[in-house]
């Protein structure tokens, strides 16, 4: 990569056996901003609404990055933008070395193969006018793999068990089924075209506990018997800890940090990582009531005008002057952890 | 029959194993629905009618008779015009040029309006602009105003008529159209769709026009409500066909005239009218109710 980065991508710094890897996806630099327009008949932009404000990091081939953070944050731009959903207004998204918005025809076709996605809500995620079995045919049949009809079938018929579910189930349309069987439909679209990398955005938050672990499990099965790469967006920070190897933590449009994932959870280093984690209900009375906790007052700055210098700054506890004028850039505080602080980077500085 | 075939759909016959879902046919469903059955009734009467007019008229639709302005009798059914012609002939031979008008009009409308709007609403940006724009300039006026000034240019006759309804529908289903459009498109399953590399043309026709389709189906029934009297009203106006074809609006108009000596002249095209209305109006709801498979379906 020759375009200059705040960050160097995290695979390149000198860690262990997983660090060698080539990264699958890098993330340099992405921006994007939503036009605010304003007029009748001639409409001009008034302002941009920053989602997604200069994030860098990259996932490495087998790995499961999570990105958290609340909502609004730009998580969910995030992973639109590596899907190829939204367009992004700067920076650029590589996936196996090329340029996913740099892509021809062919190209994309075989990127839409390759990158597959489990969204959210399993209500609004599957046509209610399709029966499941063309729900998880459909991605065979337009990409030819399966032409013909019947070899289709045993095709999904196939994709449906791979995720738990009887094969009749092909006969079925969406609301004939659970919330959890829906996502499992879902699971199984993404699966058919065998492809190396999954998004699941928020892929759990609509599902209740129990299904939730169901899964939970499922992902981490394939990921395992198919050596899939996700990028796990969510909020449930118990989630990812389990299902992640690494986490990577945004507020307003930035990244503060990105840590493997016991690092981060057992040693947060950024403010708003450590209130976010102390927001996590631990299931213990006793301790629940007694523990310190880290409570940060005031709502989101908007992301129209977010704050001069670190984004952060208006609600954090140990802000000083200089984080009104300076932006921090995401520092290596450990081999794999990096945090966007510059207040943190002088304590830690210290304990290294 | 096929209600029944329909009816219940076995994974078994499937020949795979496990649960069964009963999920009632469209046909089935329909067969329940009193209203539904009072309009395909009525309107398969009515085509029926349209179609067989040679073999069911008693007479010649533009036969003239000395017996002029003649009460409903065993010999005229339901009476005579001005010209002594037979009115139950006029009548049936009427309802050919009122459902073709009905159905054409709205048949072509539909095309043309589901496009635009399909369109508008996909792309957004310039495309939307250009035709929705074009879409509220013809909605500022009344689709009949529009029909009139139409026929005024284009001169009177049949297929004249059949132009100027068509045009002055398209916007009521490009606009139905790009509404349903820009809410489906929202819904994950269209971004599922472009994540599996789904092709634009297919994501319009699989995905959103089914989607879509419930309101359009009885807008497009009121519609083609809304098309009979626009070609009733034009003839009335004498905007519409040659004065000597029957059309119902024609034997209405003619029938101003005569209203206080011939209630017949009047009620029996005014009771045509509605009754096609009525149950065209039927229908729409009957289609809208059960072609929605969320509601047919009792696990």
């Amino acid at each position: 990569m020759t375009m200059p980065s705040p960050l160097p991508s995290v695979s390149q710094s000198p860690i262990g056996a997983l660090a060698a890897s080539k990264p699958l996806v890098e993330v340099d630099n992405l921006k994007v901003h939503f036009p605010v327009r304003k007029g009748v008949l001639f409409q001009r932009t008034v302002a941009h609404v920053k989602a997604v404000d200069g994030v860098s990091f990259s996932i490495r081939r087998g790995e499961t990055l999570g990105l958290v953070g609340e909502s609004g944050c730009g998580k969910t731009t995030i992973g639109r933008t590596i899907l190829k959903l939204t367009e992004p207004s700067g920076g650029a998204i590589h996936f196996d070395g090329a340029d996913i918005w740099d892509l021809g025809a062919v190209d994309t076709a075989a990127f839409r193969r390759r990158v597959q996605a489990v969204f959210q809500d399993p209500y609004s995620s599957l046509n209610p006018r399709m029966m499941v079995g063309d729900i998880v045919g459909e991605p065979l049949l337009v990409h030819g793999v399966n032409p013909i009809a019947a070899d289709r079938a045993a095709a999904v018929r196939e994709l449906l068990e791979v995720v738990g579910l009887s094969g009749a189930m092909a006969g079925r349309y969406p609301h004939e089924m659970s919330g959890g069987q829906r996502q499992r439909v879902g699971i199984a679209r993404a699966l058919a075209l065998k492809p190396e990398f999954i998004v699941c955005d928020e892929a759990v938050s609509a599902l209740d506990v129990s299904i939730q672990a169901q899964i939970i499990k499922l992902l981490e099965d394939l990921r395992d018997e198919y050596g899939l790469t996700y990028l796990f967006i969510g909020h449930d920070l118990s989630v990812v800890r389990h299902l992640c190897h690494r986490v990577a933590v945004m507020y307003l449009g930035k990244l503060v940090e990105i840590s493997d994932s016991d690092t981060l959870f057992e040693n947060p280093q950024h403010p708003y990582t450590k209130a976010l984690l102390s927001a996590v209900p631990i299931p213990d009375p006793d301790v629940e009531r007694t523990r310190p906790q880290q409570v940060i007052t005031g709502e989101v700055p908007s992301p129209i005008d977010p704050p001069k210098g670190c984004v952060f700054h208006t609600r954090c506890p140990i802000a000083v002057d200089g984080c009104r004028q300076e932006t921090p850039r995401l520092q290596q505080i450990e081999d794999e952890h990096w945090v966007a602080c510059s207040e943190i980077h002088h304590e830690a500085q210290g304990t290294i | 029959m096929t209600a029944q075939e329909g009816a219940t759909i076995t994974q078994a016959a499937q020949g795979l194993e496990t649960v069964s879902i009963t999920r009632p046919g469209f046909l089935a469903s329909v067969a329940r629905d009193k209203k539904a059955i009072v309009g395909i009734v009525i309107l398969t009467i009515l085509v029926l009618a349209a179609i067989l007019a040679p073999l069911l008229a008693p007479y010649d639709p533009n036969n003239m008779d000395f017996e002029m302005i003649e009460s409903p009798s065993a010999k005229h059914l339901l009476g005579t015009d001005d010209l002594g012609r037979d009115l139950l002939s006029r009548l049936i031979y009427g309802a050919q040029v009122s459902l073709f008008v009905g159905v054409s009009t709205v048949g072509i409308s539909l095309v043309i309006g589901l496009f635009l709007g399909i369109a508008a609403g996909y792309y957004g940006g310039f495309i939307d602009t250009v035709i929705m724009r074009y879409i509220d300039l013809q909605w500022a006026f009344p689709n009949f105003i529009i029909a009139v000034y139409l026929v005024a240019v284009f001169g009177t006759g049949l297929s004249n008529v059949i132009i100027a309804i068509t045009l002055a529908f398209i916007d009521d289903f490009a606009r139905i159209a790009r509404g349903m459009v820009l809410t489906i498109k929202e819904e994950q399953y269209i971004d599922a769709a472009r994540t599996v590399g789904v092709s634009d043309f297919r994501i319009m026709w699989r995905h959103i026009l089914p989607n879509a389709a419930a309101p359009i189906i009885v807008q497009a029934t009121v519609s083609i409500s809304y098309a009979i009297l626009a070609e009733a009203g034009l003839s009335f106006l004498g905007l519409g066909v040659e004065a000597s074809t029957p059309t119902w609006g024609l034997i209405l108009a003619e029938s101003r005239s005569f209203i206080s000596r011939a209630w017949w002249l009047g009620l029996f095209p005014g009771l045509a009218i509605m009754l096609t209305v009525l149950s065209i109006n039927f229908l729409g709801d009957a289609l809208r109710d059960h072609l929605d498979v969320r509601e047919t379906t009792e696990i």
